[in-house]
């Protein structure tokens, strides 16, 4: 008994690795960097050159990764919170970026969708955008919290809705900003050869770390998406909750959005953010948390997030059609769901506890033999 | 194989991550008995009747049944359906949005098509003759707890069953539910059916049963015929020591140490909820321990989720220390120091997912604030001095509660809301589907805090234990608050009178 | 309690409100039961959704300032991206008895019972932008783009600038649309035809995003190219911001051409920048040649040519004028 008792620790630190839920995206991760460096390790090479403005800018697969996972990535850190407090998921994502994107230029353009100059302050833009955002982020939580409406039925409005209102915000124009400092944010600063939407996604990890360091959200989140009732018997308001988790996803959404338009320093309403609510999920997905509901890991999302993302570049890199990306990505998520069913957990389980046996018994006949 | 023997469990072993819930045990049941599996929490009974009926895969060991030569393999539910096993769970396992035939016939198998008026027939023939009164068509979730349980018997019986497991089922009963369980258990016992029943009610064990199996920590103690075997030494083969004289508890709970000068902790008057009850007035004194009697649905439960403020409250005041207060929902309860542990614990109390850590520090931190996270050393120090203190087994702080036996899940719960500091606890049926060895230790404690100047509220369906504890007792009939028992009217005879409105011992 | 509940109501309220403003901006001119006897000619038009792209847009304003009140119409209007909607639409136009239904099909098959029906009800039918699979006596006129001849005249204007060698990156529309098909082929054939490399072809399917990730995918493998063949002006652009972003320079005596088709407002901007150097015009202004056949049909006259192609320019970045942006530009 006793030594049974010592023997755990020695293995613990890699069991205890298998159980975490953060080892599926680290296997994934693990998995697409060993075909990647079997198939061709250029895909690992970075290179610092000069842009187009004369300022040295580093350039390689990887930093597409970091640079286009950024979106997803800030995305993915609402989407964890409101799959986990409501149990259900905004599928409105997109079209939202698409409307907080939309308000965002039309505070810059103003009325005219040509201006030559900006016609207010990027920060302003950014602040009545997000409030927009998270608006609309306020009206998806009203409708699932306290009319009790499935989240995906919920969003499904804005999702249907969301590309027409942001036509509509511009009258069906397409504004352009010509200002050249608009674009720094979805490219780089002049002088940092790290992209600058990278920097962003660090900055809205941090402050979600934050929050879930210094304040109680996480334990409330986990608690109101795993039991209802007994969080309004622990004095929670589990109402409020949820739709404090759809505002949060609304102000990553507007975070998102302004990534998005200021790389191209335009929008097109219909094509925006395209079916990138449905990353968002997979991304929760494949960092192991349960589109259930319940108990969530945030850093698991965002390796989630970044795992989609360097799927999708090695796919361009070996020049997949675009249009058959969708595929390769439902093998993923076949695969995850197989590997999170509990019969298949139990039979490695299974496996590993043989395995630990086998070597227990020949250390055992070891000792015996000394 | 034992002559006339149905069943026989040889050298059961089952282990999860961290527990060893059977080592070696050994069970046999015959036909026509009814065979009582006793043990405290986390003995390993559910274990054993989940390996039994293939929820759980055993990890060792050999089943026999009676007709077949070689052991069985049982791997799954289905599995053990076949086998002619069948069970009733201490928690509802039926669904709830489908109809009572529905619950009854769902899963079987007989054909693809479904003829609703003979299903629905059936279902009432099989009801009535088991003396149910419920209706086949009628939806499940709005019948009681106790039709629901009584339902879910029904489904077994019907399913030719020649093992039928009944975990827990009177748990949720009302006396008068109970003896018709009982007449049906013998009824099938004279039919040749072997029955092994799962209780915490000793009485009803001497009363039914025919043998005892004792388990402990996962191993068995040993098998007894019923009348070899005293209370008392049942009671000590449960815990593994002698059991504590509990008549020594009644001793100093006479009421004399409320201090009935001083204004009460809580007083409401005239409180009212949505839940239906009539305006009821409710007051308790520090260091008082009083508690609400009736009968299951009576609106005992009701009564102190008003004063909590767990359902809507529509109307009444407040006095708390003698100064008015609102208390319309839990968190203005909390703030003003009442704590609540209610009466369904996987519904209302537990937060499955969650570990043992976060469960006890859930409402405290509420209290704390938004803004102020205990630390992660903080929560295990708060966790480790209650498991300390409760004697709750468990793994670790980082398991997950569910993952505990009923009872330790208790208190944590229990833990939880002592961590709050409260001055007035409410324990709406705390003793439920816990083992003895447990019960006694909540009733002392809540004796304990009672003489530190805390006020308790205790429900209970076991009287005695309300006798044993409470100075004041409130009863209720039909959502109605009908009595006020104290001092020398506080015998069973009384509660009795009282419940069942007779004018002449009653306090109206 | 209740002042909460009160403000997540009117939270909601507003919400819903916003929706259906932005809802009824896309819709326009309601149709309107009873009979034309005010003199207006009864049209339903069906088309896709005017938020899809610029040239939808344009192409939708187009014709609602053609057949307005005003000019003698009673237009109803239907938007889809999906054709059994569009099919249901079509229906519905029947049903109320439109004398002409003007359609811009958003898949080629599925159409002959819908088209039997409306031959049967008397309603004349139209095609404008896009062609269907189907008998051609079932329609009065076809009003289209030849997008192989405007592929091909891109491509020919490409082969005419003789660079010393030619590396493509080829960047499609949505694969099988007819933009797609008429675009792509010009420059497949001429590519094998004159020895070309085509670096990377794939389909960005409209998209800027996509376009951007493809391009920058080549730009990290380190290969080489000079010429990018986009399908529209957002791909061109989105691929233009990769070049951007990693200093690639391109445009008028750059090192790479940049091309694009639909010519947008600001994509010939750009030309006249001389940041890219060819824009393909698609012309959605097909109201004047609907109007056109309408009044023929209203003499009584007969249309001996039912398929129609429209005039399309190619605009090169050292030729355009202001003059051309604002007359060309959608």
């Amino acid at each position: 008994m006793a030594q049974n008792k010592a023997a755990p620790p020695k293995t613990s630190f890699f069991a205890a690795l298998m159980r975490n839920q953060i080892f599926i995206p680290i296997a994934a991760l693990l998995l697409l960097t060993i075909f990647n460096l079997i198939a061709d390790p250029g895909f690992f090479k970075i290179t610092l050159s000069e842009n187009s403005n004369g300022d040295p800018v580093l350039n390689g697969y990887l930093i597409t990764v970091i640079d286009y996972g950024s979106e997803l990535a800030i995305l993915a850190l609402g989407m964890t919170l409101v799959t986990a407090a409501s149990g259900g998921q905004d599928i409105s994502v997109g079209a939202a970026i698409a409307i907080s994107g939309s308000v965002m230029l039309r505070v810059l353009c103003g009325s005219d969708a040509r201006a030559e100059t900006m016609q207010a302050p990027i920060i302003v833009a950014f602040l009545v955008s997000a409030i927009v955002a998270m608006l609309f982020g306020a009206f998806n939580g009203t409708l699932v919290a306290f009319f009790k409406i499935q989240p995906m039925v919920a969003t499904l409005i804005l999702f249907t809705a969301g590309r027409s209102i942001a036509a509509w915000i511009n009258h069906n124009e397409l504004p352009i900003v010509k200002e050249v400092s608009f674009s720094y944010f979805g490219n780089y600063f002049p002088g940092i050869p790290i992209p600058t939407p990278f920097f962003i996604a660090v900055i809205c990890f941090i402050v979600t770390w934050a929050l879930l360091k210094f304040t109680t959200l996480g334990l409330y989140v986990q608690s109101v998406g795993i039991n209802e009732k007994t969080s309004r018997l622990n004095g929670l308001n589990p109402e409020m909750i949820k739709l404090m988790t759809y505002v949060f996803l609304g102000l990553c959404v507007a975070v998102a959005g302004f990534i998005k338009v200021s790389r191209l320093s335009t929008i097109n309403y219909s094509v925006i953010a395209k079916d990138i609510e449905m990353d968002a999920i997979l991304a929760v997905a494949l960092g192991g948390n349960a589109l259930s509901g319940g108990k969530f890991n945030m850093g698991s999302s965002i390796l989630g997030a970044y795992v989609i993302q360097y799927l999708t570049t090695t796919l361009y890199k070996f020049k997949v059609n675009a249009d058959a990306l969708p595929a390769y990505k439902a093998v993923v998520v076949i695969l995850l769901v197989i590997m999170s069913a509990p019969v298949v957990r139990e039979k490695f389980a299974q496996i590993t506890k043989k395995l630990r046996a086998g070597k227990a018994q020949t250390s055992a006949a070891k000792a015996a033999s000394n | 194989m034992r002559e006339r023997s149905l069943l026989e469990m040889r050298g059961i072993y089952k282990s999860f991550p961290g527990v060893k819930a059977l080592q070696n045990v050994d069970f046999t049941l015959c036909e026509g008995e009814i065979h009582a599996l006793m043990g405290e929490n986390g003995a390993g009974k559910s274990t054993l009747i989940k390996v039994l009926t293939g929820v759980h895969v055993k990890d060792e060991g050999e089943i026999f049944l009676k007709g077949h030569d070689k052991a069985v393999q049982i791997r799954s539910p289905k599995d053990a359906q076949k086998l002619g096993i069948s069970t009733v769970y201490q928690e509802i396992t039926l669904c709830p949005n489908l109809s009572v035939a529905e619950n009854i016939f769902i899963g079987r198998g007989e054909g693809n098509m479904v003829n609703w008026r003979a299903m629905n027939k059936k279902a009432d023939e099989l009801l009535e003759s088991l003396g149910i009164a419920v209706k086949g068509s009628q939806q499940l979730a709005s019948c009681s707890i106790a039709v629901q349980q009584m339902v879910a018997i029904a489904r077994a019986v019907d399913m030719d069953c020649s093992v039928l497991i009944l975990d827990e089922p009177t748990s949720s009963l009302d006396e008068s539910e109970v003896a018709k369980l009982f007449v049906l258990m013998r009824k099938l016992k004279e039919r040749g059916v072997g029955i092994i029943f799962v209780t915490h009610f000793l009485d009803q064990v001497y009363e039914v049963c025919d043998k005892i199996t004792v388990l402990r920590d996962g191993r068995l103690v040993g098998e007894y015929e019923i009348e070899n075997l005293p209370r008392v030494e049942l009671v000590s083969k449960m815990l593994g020591k002698e059991l504590d004289d509990m008549a020594s508890i009644k001793s100093d709970t006479d009421g004399s140490a409320v201090d009935m000068s001083s204004a009460p902790v809580y007083e409401g008057k005239g409180l009212c909820s949505t839940e239906g009850i009539s305006p009821f007035d409710f007051n308790i004194r520090k260091g008082e321990i009083n508690g609400f009697t009736g009968l299951l649905g009576s609106g005992r439960s009701e009564c102190v989720r008003t004063i909590f403020g767990a359902d809507k409250v529509t109307g009444g005041t407040v006095k708390m220390n003698g100064k008015e207060v609102k208390i319309t929902k839990p968190i203005d309860a909390m703030k003003n120091g009442i704590a609540y542990l209610p009466e369904d614990r996987k519904r209302d109390g537990i937060i499955g997912d969650l570990s043992v850590k976060d469960n006890i520090k859930l409402a405290l931190q509420v209290k704390t604030g938004f803004f102020k996270p205990f630390s992660n050393a903080k929560a295990t120090e708060f966790a480790n001095e209650y498991i300390k203190l409760l004697d709750i087994k468990t793994a670790s702080v980082n398991t997950p509660i569910k993952s505990l036996s009923g009872g330790n899940q208790q208190k944590v719960i229990l833990a939880r809301w002592l961590l709050t500091h409260p001055k007035y606890l409410i324990l709406d049926e705390p003793t439920r589907g816990i083992d003895v060895g447990t019960k006694v230790d909540i009733q002392k404690l809540m004796l304990k805090l009672a003489s530190e100047g805390m006020c308790v509220t205790f429900i209970s369906s076991e009287t005695d234990e309300m006798l044993r504890t409470c100075s004041r007792l409130l009863v209720m009939r039909d959502r109605k608050l009908v009595g006020e028992l104290t001092g020398d009217q506080l015998t069973q005879k009384t509660i009795m009178d009282t419940i069942a409105g007779g004018e002449k011992d009653g306090t109206e | 309690m209740k002042l909460k509940k009160l403000l997540a109501m009117s939270v909601s309220m507003a919400m819903c409100a916003a929706l259906f403003a932005g809802c009824g901006s896309t819709e326009s001119g309601g149709s309107k039961k009873g009979d034309s006897d005010d003199g207006l000619i009864k049209i339903g038009i069906i088309n896709n959704d005017p938020n899809e792209s610029g040239y939808r847009t344009a192409n939708d304003k187009d014709l609602k300032e053609a057949f307005s009140k005003e000019n003698g119409y009673d237009a109803s209007f239907a938007y889809s991206l999906k054709n059994d909607e569009q099919i249901q639409a079509a229906n519905k136009f029947i049903q109320d008895e439109v004398d002409y239904l003007l359609l811009s099909a958003a898949d080629t098959a599925g159409w002959d019972t819908v088209l039997k029906d409306a031959q049967a009800a008397g309603v004349k039918v139209i095609l404008f932008d896009r062609t269907i699979d189907a008998d051609e006596s079932l329609y009065e006129a076809s009003i289209v783009s030849d997008m192989a001849k405007e592929g091909q005249t891109a491509v020919d204007w490409l082969k005419g600038q003789n660079l010393s060698e030619y590396k493509v990156i080829h960047l499609q529309g949505v694969m099988g649309s007819a933009a797609q098909k008429g675009r792509s082929q010009a420059l497949t054939d001429t590519a094998a035809a004159e020895g070309w490399t085509i670096v990377n072809e794939q389909t960005a399917e409209w998209n800027a995003e996509k376009a951007q990730q493809i391009v920058q995918s080549v730009i990290d493998s380190g290969e080489s190219f000079n010429v990018i063949y986009a399908e529209n002006d957002d791909m061109a652009k989105g691929a233009v911001a990769a070049l951007d972003k990693a200093n690639i320079s391109h445009g008028v005596g750059k090192d790479v051409v940049v091309m694009g088709f639909d010519c947008n407002k600001w994509a010939l901007e750009e030309l006249l920048a001389q940041n890219w150097n060819y824009d393909g015009q698609c012309n959605p202004f097909q109201s004047s040649y609907i109007k056109d056949i309408i009044d023929k049909l209203e003499a009584g006259e007969t249309i001996s040519e039912k398929t129609i192609i429209m005039d399309e320019k190619g605009f090169d970045a050292s030729t355009i004028t202001q003059e051309d942006v604002d007359n060309y530009g959608i």
